[in-house]
């Protein structure tokens, strides 16, 4: 009944949407008192949704085997919380959290989003259904998560002993909330283009999504970097997979237009280019999900190789996205560009972040999809790996974040004051870094080498903007940009201090002896089984010293029985100055173990970065809402006249 | 904004279009293709494995017919379940000769008792020498060999049933 229940609410939800869309035309064509229910329908399809997504939940989370995605993906011995994360560790139940979270983003900006003329408002939720109904039709007809199976088995086929882990329960939903919250900006975007009302109104109702959903695909991917250093067990935080880069392309993108759209809301300036990146944002975000769900580019992640899901993807991607594009090049040469501004100010100042942010993402978009082109025109297979995308993106990263700390310090419009003199002292600092990793560490690599310079200096000036005032009185969002630009520093010197002073460990070890790795002496005390819920292991104990007192640390080798899988569990020991991480291999027949150890100073600074950068963006987010209410208190009456 | 500007995207965009549908339509080609092909078996000698039978050499795999070279080990799991499929080639009059890695004559004298024996004959391969100048990365792994002891085909992971038809075609095309 649960499943069925599930099934019907995707179905009305789906009829609703068609309805959105419908209205679209309508409302463009000024036909405004028919679209007036728009709000209401756009409401009531969000919940439907949810109503649908916890449906899943419930077959889940009560293990009902006669639902063939349970079966598939679930087995009854699991612990609960992975019961229920078990509902979207899977190819459908993760494109029905997808379109519930898009359906659930429409009915919140039907509820509460007053900024944009009621016209755009009603084109913007007509495209936000356009995107839902692309994905309830691929649900109901190419992927139904309700589908039953009779007779009901006994037991399930268990799930991906790798996404068992309590990041998963965080991850995909994090990155999902940041894919879809991109949809919002995406379908403001295509209502004001139909409309032509790309003003600073609009900016302000677009930033508040871009500025969320860029929070959680922040910390989504530290996160999931995280998580991939901890658990694939090969010491490394981020492998350049295609996967990877599905997710860090929307991110780029969100950052350019984070950026952009104070420009068109200050200055009502950029405005082509921002309703572009914001059309691009999403196409990221959907270039994603089909690079991940239709197994097109090999990689770690794919998760589900099928090519009718593939296609169906495809077309959707082809439809929305060059719809979009259409639209922009038909609408676009109506788009009268705003204020003037002069050559050195904070205008110009964010066009060069956006410049370069752009670079960037064509840099990894280009290497992802590299090897398909080349093997398109000329049948030469080849892989792009991180040597391409560390010596070209690299470099770039390096540039920006010198020049983080130069534009927050310029006015807009013209920037007449000597703003490099405020900069002497952080730059004069950095030199001095540069300097000492030159005497301490005459071999280093040059790209951490700049890493320590650049991030050092960026220390200092990311915190100027709050320099020579009252910080009390600054805005919030002013100590969230500085926070998430200080943020950008801490993770450079992680990344520095990794690529530069990580040591290595691979050897066989005997019980009893000392390996040593970097300040570290650890000694393979025992190796014992173990087990645990739906897993057999057997867990070495190592005791490392470095001087005084010691650590033990206990990696496992796991077998998980259903589906049969083996997967190593790292252990990590975390310290003020670095982390100690120690994998356990295959035996070996002398009778030693295979033991892998690392020592990697201050390579926590790199999520730490990650985590103040997604922080600085929530303290400019609850900035933003709390002058909107102030505003909203004072406008009330104001509103009350006008919607009278 | 110039046209050229406005419809740039959409354009950049078709190519990616056209290259993904092109690549979801012609999807890769997983095999592996052996390098070997066309090349003559290295030279090698190799004594005999079990007692019972003779070793073999590269010599004794140019007799002017197709053989199938089969490299698998007794402690090899996969292995057991492909001497099933070569007995049904030998049923079909293929000459096959095996070569065991890193092998004991009695745990080869007791796989072949309880799994069934294909081969004519049988080397033994104790430090994967022959393995390795074979460019088999790995057991079991199979070769069909034509009349000149020319390597025609290289056959990664064992020959599972679906597989017959195509080894039988390659012995065909060796003749």
């Amino acid at each position: 009944m649960i499943a069925e229940a599930g099934l019907a609410a995707l179905w009305l939800a789906a009829g609703l949407a068609a309805l959105q869309f419908l209205f679209m035309f309508v409302e463009v064509r000024r036909n405004a008192a028919l679209a007036r229910p728009m709000r209401s329908i756009a409401v009531v399809q969000g919940v439907l949704t949810i109503v649908a997504f916890a449906m899943l939940l419930i077959v889940f989370a009560r293990s009902d085997m006669s639902v063939k995605l349970v079966f598939e993906n679930s087995s009854a011995v699991k612990p609960f919380v992975y019961k229920v994360a078990g509902a979207w560790g899977n190819h459908e139940g993760s494109m029905l959290m997808w379109v519930t979270i898009l359906s659930a983003a429409g009915a919140f900006v039907a509820l509460f989003s007053r900024r944009t003329s009621e016209r755009t408002l009603v084109a913007a939720l007509g495209a936000q259904a356009a995107l839902a109904l692309g994905f309830y039709a691929f649900l109901l007809i190419a992927s139904n998560p309700f589908a039953r199976l009779w007779p009901a088995p006994i037991d399930g086929q268990g799930m991906n002993p790798l996404l068992q882990d309590p990041g998963l329960a965080f991850h995909p939903p994090t990155l999902y909330l940041g894919y879809v919250g991109l949809s919002v900006a995406f379908s403001l975007a295509v209502g004001a283009l139909l409309t032509g009302e790309v003003d600073s109104r609009l900016a302000r109702a677009m930033r508040p999504w871009v500025l969320g959903a860029w929070i959680l695909l922040t910390l989504g991917i530290t996160a999931g970097s995280y998580w991939a250093y901890y658990e694939l067990g090969w010491g490394g935080y981020w492998f350049w997979d295609p996967v990877e880069n599905a997710s860090l392309m929307p991110w780029l993108a969100a950052t350019a237009l984070l950026h952009s759209i104070n420009v068109l809301a200050a200055r009502g300036a950029l405005k082509a280019w921002t309703m572009m990146l914001a059309v691009i944002a999403f196409s990221m975000s959907m270039v994603g999900t089909f690079l991940v769900r239709s197994g097109i580019l090999t990689s770690v992640h794919a998760f589900a190789i099928d090519p009718q899901r593939g296609t169906f993807l495809l077309a959707l991607l082809a439809i929305y996205v060059g719809a979009a594009f259409v639209l922009f090049a038909w609408r676009g040469a109506t788009l009268k560009e705003g204020a003037p501004f002069e050559l050195v100010s904070r205008e110009s100042g964010l066009v060069v972040n956006n410049l370069l942010l752009t670079v960037v993402l064509g840099v990894v978009f280009v290497g992802t999809l590299y090897p398909l082109f080349v093997e398109a025109v000329s049948g030469e297979k080849l892989s792009v790996g991180a040597p391409y995308f560390n010596a070209v993106a690299g470099p770039l990263a390096l540039i920006l974040a010198a020049l983080v700390g130069i534009g927050p310090l310029l006015a807009w419009r013209r920037e007449g004051r000597p703003v490099l003199r405020q900069l002497q002292v952080p730059a004069l600092v950095g030199v001095v870094a540069l300097v000492i990793t030159i005497i301490i560490a005459p071999t280093m690599h040059i790209l951490p080498r700049l890493g320590f310079t650049v991030g050092i200096y960026l220390l200092g000036a990311s915190i100027l903007p709050l320099v020579r005032r009252n910080p009390l009185r600054a805005p919030l969002a002013t100590w969230g940009m500085v926070l998430a630009h200080f943020g950008i520093a801490v993770a450079l010197l992680g990344m520095a201090a990794n690529a530069a002073f990580t040591s290595e460990r691979l050897a066989v070890a005997q019980p009893g002896e000392i390996l040593n790795v970097g300040p570290w002496q650890v000694q393979l005390q025992d190796v014992t089984p173990t087990a645990g819920k739906n897993w057999t292991a057997v867990e070495a104990e190592l005791h490392a010293t470095r001087g005084a007192g010691i650590v033990t640390l206990k990696p496992q080798s796991r077998y998980f029985t259903d589906p049969p899988t083996e997967t190593s569990e790292s252990a990590i020991q975390t310290f003020w100055n670095g982390q100690l991480y120690t994998v356990i291999g295959k035996p070996d027949p002398s009778g030693g173990w295979q033991l892998r150890l690392w020592w990697k100073p201050f390579v926590t600074l790199i999520w730490a970065g990650g985590a103040l950068i997604a922080l600085g963006g929530a303290l400019a987010m609850l900035g933003r809402l709390w002058r909107l209410r102030r505003r909203r208190e004072a406008g009330a009456e104001w509103r009350k006249a006008r919607y009278a | 904004m110039s046209r050229a500007i406005r419809f740039a995207p959409l354009v950049l965009f078709l190519l990616v279009v056209a290259a993904l549908v092109w690549r979801l339509a012609i999807p890769p080609d997983t095999n592996v293709h052996s390098t070997l092909e066309g090349r003559a078996v290295p030279t090698f000698s190799l004594a005999g494995a079990v007692p019972t039978k003779a070793g073999l050499a590269s010599t004794d795999l140019a007799t002017g017919q197709p053989h199938l070279l089969n490299i698998f080990a007794s402690w090899c799991v996969p292995c057991v379940g492909e001497v099933k499929v070569l007995q049904q080639l030998k049923s079909q009059g293929v000459v096959i000769d095996g070569i065991a890695v890193r092998d004991r004559p009695e745990d080869l004298t007791d796989f072949l008792a309880r799994n069934g024996d294909p081969y004519e004959r049988i080397g033994s391969d104790l430090q994967s020498q022959v393995q390795i100048d074979l460019g088999s990365s790995g057991v079991p792994e199979s070769f069909v060999i034509d009349g000149k002891g020319v390597i025609r085909y290289q056959h990664i992971g064992a020959i599972e049933p679906q597989d017959v038809s195509l080894i039988l075609s390659k012995l065909e095309q060796a003749r």
